[in-house]
């Protein structure tokens, strides 16, 4: 299966009933898929909406109604999704935001990149606000990543990413579906009408700043547990590594491909790749940096995860970095080139 | 024996308008409401409020609301009422929310003919912000964005939104109306309850716009405001009804 598709049928496996979407290359199979599946579920909607603008909105609409909702879309459309994304994390809607990354900035063109780091992990909306992001990095992880994401997105009340570019997004890989976790979600966030109760609202603004940074202070408490709970990693061949590549998705597994040459020609080099994004497994890097002290970051971009690493190893070891951004895709024997080179280096 | 005649809608909180004197938004809200009760559909009611002086809609309106970013009202309705096709949905929208910014998505929701209701108060301004230009500011008006008056070389022509929607396949029911004088604010009830019935009977996208007074950015009387409706606004955006198929898709569903 396509990695579009197996985003698709695991999501509509884990229960998302309500999709909307536009078309942008390179995740139309994702919509495609949607299309045609998400209706033969009772109850289950799918809208090709105007623009992702209304897309957003539209999954924040079902969202507030009670159904576990996605929708998806590539670079300059998750650009335009960004107030939403905002007012979904403000009014607390759970909701699932697909972004297979493309090349950038603007229209850039429809290779893989990695171009939308910061734009995922720092908010990208505006306001004091976090995604949750989670990066898979194989056709397995996209699958048990998007059951994951409903999870963590319902448990918390709050948008989740997951954040994959077009290698991922268009490769075919076997996959195994487990069964999803049954939904947990009370009612009571749920607006279905008052019945013969009270009414409920669901809003972002607060004009009193003392409310509005009471709510502000919620969120990020919020945030902190689900640093605590929910950071996601690998390690890969890192017990006797004396060097350590840090990268995600796409490129991890390019690195993956490079290590395995490295080691065959007797380098000991290693992979963290981490699985969230955000929160970032900032501690568990820091940690690592107390058995080794050449880190290498590989990003498809000019370096923005590199900012995280830098951040998490604090000066204790030394960091370097390889970027391919704007749509190229190096290949592992270009990047163990890249990596033999420092490794030498340091030895 | 004594008869009530007059009472406070049900629907409606005991909260006090945040709304300046004279603004038409206290009336449509009240007329609304009113309707809500009338219809008996509290239980079931959806409201979407705008970013727009109609913000904080869900402090009076005693029926489940949620809060759309500018303009994309009509999105998120259409979600809701698809996800939940019996509850009944509407959105509330001012004119830049629904003619500027959320243009594409009101369009789009009436083109679709989802079976959502609209409530749309053209008051030739942007009343939150402060009282500039609006896609229906009148020419010559002034506003704060157009101080010499509204110039259609610069600024183009006001926006005809009945006229526009009327003409979508996908609308079923367009009326406008305003709430300038006692026969108005009846018309427009009428017209509110007629729209809602068209989506409680299925029958697919409604919308009715209210000409609205904002005396605060006219900066005109209340009374005046309502003579301006009168003399100059209806002659360019003419009340009326401008589409209303709803006894023609009546007899295509009975055929169906
Ligand atoms: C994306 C975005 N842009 C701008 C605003 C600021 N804003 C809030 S309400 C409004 C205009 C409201 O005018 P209208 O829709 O006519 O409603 P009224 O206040 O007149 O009822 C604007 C520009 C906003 N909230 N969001
Ligand atoms: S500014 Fe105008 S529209 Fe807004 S509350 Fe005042 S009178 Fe009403
Ligand atoms: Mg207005």
């Amino acid at each position: 299966m396509s990695g579009n598709n197996i985003i698709g049928e695991a999501a509509i496996r884990a229960g998302c009933r309500f999709y909307a979407g536009y078309p942008i290359t390179p995740q139309n199979e994702l919509t495609e898929y949607m299309a045609e599946h998400i209706r033969n579920e009772e109850g289950g909607v799918f809208i090709q909406s105007e623009s992702e603008i209304a897309a957003i909105n539209m999954i924040a609409g079902a969202s507030a109604a009670g159904l576990r909702v996605m929708t998806s879309s590539s670079s300059p459309g998750i650009s335009l999704k960004q107030e939403g994304i905002s007012s979904m994390a403000a009014c607390e809607l759970p909701g699932i935001i697909v972004n297979i990354m493309r090349g950038g900035p603007g229209l850039g063109n429809i290779r893989p990149s990695q171009g939308d780091y910061f734009q995922a992990t720092r908010g990208g909306g505006h306001g004091d606000y976090r995604t949750i992001v989670l990066a898979p990095a194989s056709g397995q992880e996209l699958a048990d990543l998007t059951m994951t994401a409903f999870d963590l997105a319902d448990k918390y009340r709050t948008p989740a990413m997951i954040l994959a570019d077009g290698m991922m997004g268009q490769m075919m890989e076997p996959v195994i579906f487990k069964k999803p976790k049954p939904r947990q979600y009370s009612e009571k966030f749920m607006l279905r009408g008052a019945g013969t109760g009270k009414s409920k609202f669901i809003r972002g603004l607060l004009l009193d700043p003392i409310d509005s940074e009471a709510h502000n202070w919620k969120l990020a408490r919020k945030y902190e547990v689900i640093t605590k709970n929910e950071t996601r990693f690998e390690e890969h061949r890192i017990d006797d590594a004396d060097m350590v590549i840090v990268a995600y998705g796409t490129a991890a597994r390019i690195a993956k491909g490079a290590i395995k040459r490295l080691r065959d020609q007797g380098m000991k080099v290693g992979l963290f790749r981490p699985i969230t994004l955000w929160p970032f497994p900032e501690l568990k890097l820091r940690a690592l940096s107390a058995k080794v002290k050449n880190f290498l970051v590989f990003e498809m971009s000019t370096g923005q995860m590199l900012e995280d690493v830098r951040l998490a190893l604090q000066g204790y070891a030394d960091i370097e970095f390889h970027g391919r951004p704007g749509g190229a895709v190096p290949t592992p024997a270009e990047l163990a080139n890249v990596i033999a080179k420092i490794y030498d280096k340091k030895d | 024996m004594s008869k009530i005649v007059f009472k406070h809608p049900q629907s409606l909180k005991e909260n006090i308008y945040h709304y300046c004197p004279g603004c038409g938004h206290s009336i449509v809200h009240r007329l609304v409401a009113e309707v809500i009760d009338e219809m008996g559909i509290r239980g079931i009611t959806i409201g979407v409020p705008p970013a727009g002086c109609a913000v904080l809609a869900y402090n009076y309106f005693d029926v489940d609301m949620i809060e759309a970013p500018h303009g994309r009202g009509p999105a998120m309705a259409s979600a809701i009422k698809r996800s939940l096709p019996d509850r009944v949905v509407f959105s509330y929208q001012g004119d830049g929310d629904l003619a500027a910014i959320g243009i594409a998505e009101s369009f789009h929701a009436a083109n679709r003919g989802e079976n959502i209701t609209v409530i749309f108060i053209n008051n030739a301004v942007y009343g939150m912000t402060g009282g500039q230009m609006a896609p229906t500011t009148m020419l010559n008006q002034k506003t704060t964005t157009s101080p010499g008056g509204r110039k259609q070389e610069l600024d183009g022509y006001p926006v005809k939104v009945s006229e526009i929607f009327s003409q979508l396949r996908g609308s079923t029911y367009v009326e406008r109306c305003s709430v300038s004088s006692p026969a108005g604010v009846n018309k427009t009830k009428k017209a509110i309850k007629k729209a809602f019935q068209c989506q409680i009977d299925g029958l697919g996208f409604s919308l009715v716009e209210i000409l609205s007074l904002c005396p605060t950015n006219w900066k005109m009387s209340a009374v005046d405001s309502c003579k301006w409706i009168d003399e100059v606004m209806s002659k360019e955006f003419p009340p009326g009804v401008f589409k209303d198929n709803i006894a023609a898709r009546k007899t295509a569903e009975a055929e169906s």
